[in-house]
This record gives C-alpha cells, structure tokens and sequence, in this order.
C-alpha cells in the first residue's frame, strides 16, 4: 500500500499517526513545499517573541518520520494531481504514485484588496518563513508596525511583536477584539488588557490604502486616519488552500468537501484540516473549522480510513485556548447567541479581569466563556460535546470551583469509576 | 492499563493526596519539608473535590481516545507507548491551556510555579510501584487497579 500525504503540519501528521494504529507496514511518502521538520504552527508567535527556540517548534519528535517509517519529500511542492493515473506530480518533475492520497494542504492567509499591497514591509503571519521575516525586519530597525486584524492570529501577532519593542496599533473590521470567540464584555475587558502591554487598537475599521514609495511607511485607514509604520502585518485569517485541487473533479465548496469518513467525492482521496469543510457539534452543520484540534482528528480519522478501518468523525468543536500575558482565557460553541431560545448566565469580576459566561439551549451547553479562572474549562466542553442536560446543577455552573462534586452521584460515578474512557 | 480509582464512601477529604502528589512531582520527592519549604512548589496533579459529607480525588484518566493528546498545540502531551499512560512533556509544554479546555474530566492544572506548564498525573511514572496517593491515602480511598 502506497499512502501519500500533501502537508506537514496537524492534519498531515494526524493521518500519518490514524495510519499507523492500523497499518505499521504500508509506505507513507509525506510531501511539504516547507523545507522544515514538522513544526506547530500555533507556535510561530511564541518563537517570534522569544518564548520558544528553534529546537522547541518541532510538533513531533525529530526522529518521528524515522519511527513512522515515513520517506518525507520536505521543501518540494506538490503541483499537480493526477487521479485517473493515480500520481502526485511534483515540481521537481517526479512523479510520486498513490493508492490512497490525504490533501492537507491547509490555508492560505487572506489578503483582501487596497491599494499599495505591492510594496516592501508587507507580512502574512501563518508560516514559520512569515516570522522569519518578520523578525529579520525587526532586526533590521523596523520600529513602528500596523496589524490588520484582531482575531486569533493578530492578538497573537500583537502580542509578540509588543514583546519586541515595536509601537504597534491593531487594526479590526468589527467593533471589539476577538470577536469570533468572545462577546462584547469579555472583549473590552481583554482589550484593556492588551492596552495595557501596549497595544493600540482602532476597531470599527480597516486599512484602505498603504503609503510609501517601495517600503511602507503607512496606512490610511476606512475613516481617512493615517498612521504611519514600516510594518504591516496581514492577519485577518485564513481560507482554505485548495490552489491544488481546482479543475481536477475534486469537489470544493468553501473547502473541499469529505464525507464522515473524510473521504472526498473521489475515491481513495481524502481531505483534511484548514484545506477542507468538516461537521461541526453545536452548529450541526458543515464548515471549515481552521482550528489545529480539529485538523489534528479529521487527519487521524481519515488516516485510519485509509488504512481500511472504517471510522466516524466524531464531529469538530469551535474552541480556542489563548492568553496575553498573564490573562488566560478559553471559549467554545456559540458564545453570542442572537434569539430568545438561549439561556446566558454570567458573572464578571472586571477588575481582576474575570469573566465567565455559559450559553444554554433547552438545559444543554452550548458554549461558554472563561477569562482568567480558566481551570477545570473541559468539563463545560464535556458536557458540551455529549449534549448533557445540566438542569440538576444550572446553578452551580458559573462556580470556579464547578466540577464532578455537582454532578449527581450515579453519573459522577459511572465516569469516574470505568476502565478506559 | 492499571489507573488511580476513587473510593468515595472511604474519602476523609484530609487532601494528603495533594500533599504527597505534590512532593512526589516536586525536586524533594523524599523530603516532604524540603518539597514545601525550598523553591518553587509545583501544583497537585490531583484533585479533592468536596461538598460534606461526601468527598473524592480525581486524576487524570489516561484516557484512551484523550483528547488532550489530539488537541495539543505543541505535541508536548502524549500517550508514551510503553506504559500506556497520558504523559505531558514539560519542556516542549508552553502552557497555552489548550488541555485544560480539551479534558471532560478536568485533570489538568495550570502549573505557573516556573515556566508554565499543563501539570497533569503521570501516574508517577519515574518510580515504581503505586503512585504516591494512592500509597499515601491514610484511609484506603484510592486505589491502583485494572478496570474493564
């Protein structure tokens, strides 16, 4: 059995590992046009603020595709399929055979149109190349930068590069900080805090136009403010990078499409991570879903498929764990319900910077908000993934010290007491 | 796998599973003084829940589908293949707290005694025999067994 993987990141290594529990024999061929051993991308950040060396990016073990028995064909893009032949065709000029094929092939940064995108001093902020740059430009005397979104990836961007000694203004279409994954309290009180380190934000609005002749030296915004900076970071997000699969039957909707079994509509193809649409709890609907949990399972999932045992996704979850500072903060699920049919409890302690929110439908969490007291998150998420009626201890869900002492005693004793979860 | 189970009815709720947890993780692991008194004290790996009259301790499961290992942002926790056991490695953890979101049974604490690090039971897995609460609970609560 011939299995080749495009990637080399969660949903690559996630397949390699669904692969093995099932097959130790078959040849894996890992194709990456990134000439590096696999690294966590959610890392970048913390390499660029100094927190984590070089040695430390590695997502597996450096010797993990000599214990997989995996032949990585590493800084080599993959151009082109071709199905009916059953190859990968690099840009090398070989051709690498399949007989089961995983694209995860991941995202791309989106970069949305304004004038001036031509010029020096521009970054994306999704690769370990982008902070290289990045960090090389700060060596070189970059003082003053602007980042383009307040979402995951820019808070994160704003936070090392604070960290970095740059005067730093973040620019956010929506009106608050974080806004996919936090609502309007817990964002004003996460963007006081970021304040604080240093960070300036301009929310409700976007950059129109970027100034200089070949290098950066500012950014107008929507609303005609200029600012001036050498850098501008592009971090809005990412879209699916489905560059390779276009025109080649493979079907994409906003991502490419898989079934449960994270097969695409051709066979002996599959499709996983930031690159495809996935069924997401909560929501019970298809979407792609950019988180690295989720690559990660869709990946293992559709390894184990490959290797022919049939197995279920069981359904990605919308959840973040991220902090600044010392302020850790963890969500998940619907987080700003807009009906009636939800049930929200809160509490906030602003001043110490806490904040807890649970979002209910008929008795069942739906999503929830912890900022700063973040222990104990996964029993919400639990609760949450096994659609658990939580009316016996409703009340008890906004303690910080909410945990299994709540639940009633059989069903607190049937968890505890098994043998393999 | 053998795991730590909880005998409620013969819990006390006393916490010397935290105390001992904590020595046993900490550079003192046969000094209880000097585990308390000297340097950083790491967080207990265990943890007592109580609401009189009825107590209990809760580690980590080493569950079997963990979704803390499929969620790790850095690969730092992994089951190690020997054992069987969910292991965190503290060197390559950098305390994002994706876990702590991740475990439905909530076992993993935020350890900010150092560098940040998820602390989470490894079953004490560098020495052998039972792990140091259950071989320190005074009154037979915890137990080190295989379960179907």
């Amino acid at each position: 059995m011939d299995y080749v993987i495009i990637g080399n990141s969660a949903a690559a290594i996630g397949s390699v590992e669904g692969i093995r529990q099932i097959d130790r024999e078959g040849r894996i061929t890992l194709i990456s046009d990134e000439p590096y051993h696999t690294y966590s991308r959610p890392l970048i950040s913390y390499w660029l603020a100094g927190k984590v060396t070089e040695d430390k990016m590695t997502y597996r073990d450096k010797n993990f595709y000599e214990v997989n028995n995996i032949t990585p064909i590493l800084g080599v893009k993959a151009e082109a399929l071709d199905l009916k032949g059953k190859t990968v065709k690099l840009a090398s000029g070989e051709a690498v055979p399949y007989d089961k094929l995983m694209i995860a092939t991941g995202g791309k940064p989106v970069i949305p149109p304004m004038e001036g995108l031509d010029k020096k001093g521009i970054f994306s902020f999704l690769k370990y190349d982008d902070v290289r740059e990045i960090k090389e430009a700060v060596s070189g005397g970059k003082k003053k930068a602007v980042i383009i979104g307040a979402g995951l990836i820019g808070t994160k961007a704003a936070e090392a590069l604070v960290k970095l000694g740059l005067d730093l203004t973040v620019v956010e279409l929506a009106g608050r900080v974080l806004p996919a994954i936090l609502d309007h309290r817990a964002a004003s009180i996460v963007q006081g805090y970021m304040e604080n380190m240093g960070i300036k934000f301009e929310l409700n609005s976007t950059v129109a136009k970027v100034l200089g002749d070949s290098e950066v030296t500012g950014v107008v915004l929507n609303n005609g403010k200029e600012i001036s900076c050498d850098m501008l970071v592009i971090a809005i997000g990412v879209r699916p990078n489905t560059d390779l699969v276009t025109d080649t039957g493979i079907l994409v909707n906003r991502g490419i499409v898989v079934n449960d079994k994270i097969e695409t509509n051709v066979s002996d193809v599959y499709a996983a991570g930031d690159v495809s649409e996935g069924y997401a709890l909560i929501w019970d609907s298809v979407m792609v879903l950019p988180l690295l949990p989720n690559a990660y399972l869709q990946g293992e999932t559709a390894g184990r498929n490959m290797a022919g045992e049939e197995t279920v996704f069981p359904g990605g979850l919308v959840m973040n764990a991220i902090g600044f500072g010392d302020l850790p903060m963890v969500t998940a699920g619907i987080v700003n319900p807009d009906s009636g049919e939800y049930e929200v409890l809160s509490n906030a302690d602003s001043e110490n910077c806490s904040y807890r929110k649970v979002v209910l439908r008929n008795n069942c969490i739906i999503g929830f908000i912890l900022l700063n007291k973040i222990d104990r998150a996964g029993i919400l998420t639990g609760l949450m993934k096994e659609k658990a009626d939580v009316s016996a201890y409703k009340d008890r869900l906004l303690c910080s010290d909410f945990g299994y002492i709540d639940f009633p005693e059989e069903v607190r004793k049937s968890k505890l007491g098994r043998g393999a979860a | 796998m053998k795991r730590v189970y909880a005998k409620e009815e013969a819990c006390v709720g006393c916490r010397l599973c935290e105390v001992h947890c904590i020595v046993a993780h900490s550079k003192y692991p046969d000094n209880i003084i000097k585990a308390f008194r000297k340097g950083n004290r790491p967080a207990a790996r265990v943890f007592v829940e109580e609401n009189k009259p009825v107590s209990f301790a809760l580690q980590c499961r080493h569950c079997e589908d963990a979704p803390c290992t499929r969620a790790c942002i850095t690969g730092a926790m992994h089951r190690d293949y020997h054992s069987g056991a969910v292991i965190n490695d503290e060197e390559r953890c950098v305390g994002c707290w994706t876990c702590i979101i991740a475990c439905p049974y909530g076992a993993i604490r935020r350890d900010e005694s150092g560098k940040k690090v998820a602390a989470k039971c490894d079953l004490c897995s560098a020495k052998e025999g039972e792990p140091a609460c259950v071989a320190n609970c005074p009154n037979d609560a915890l137990v080190f067994e295989e379960r179907q």
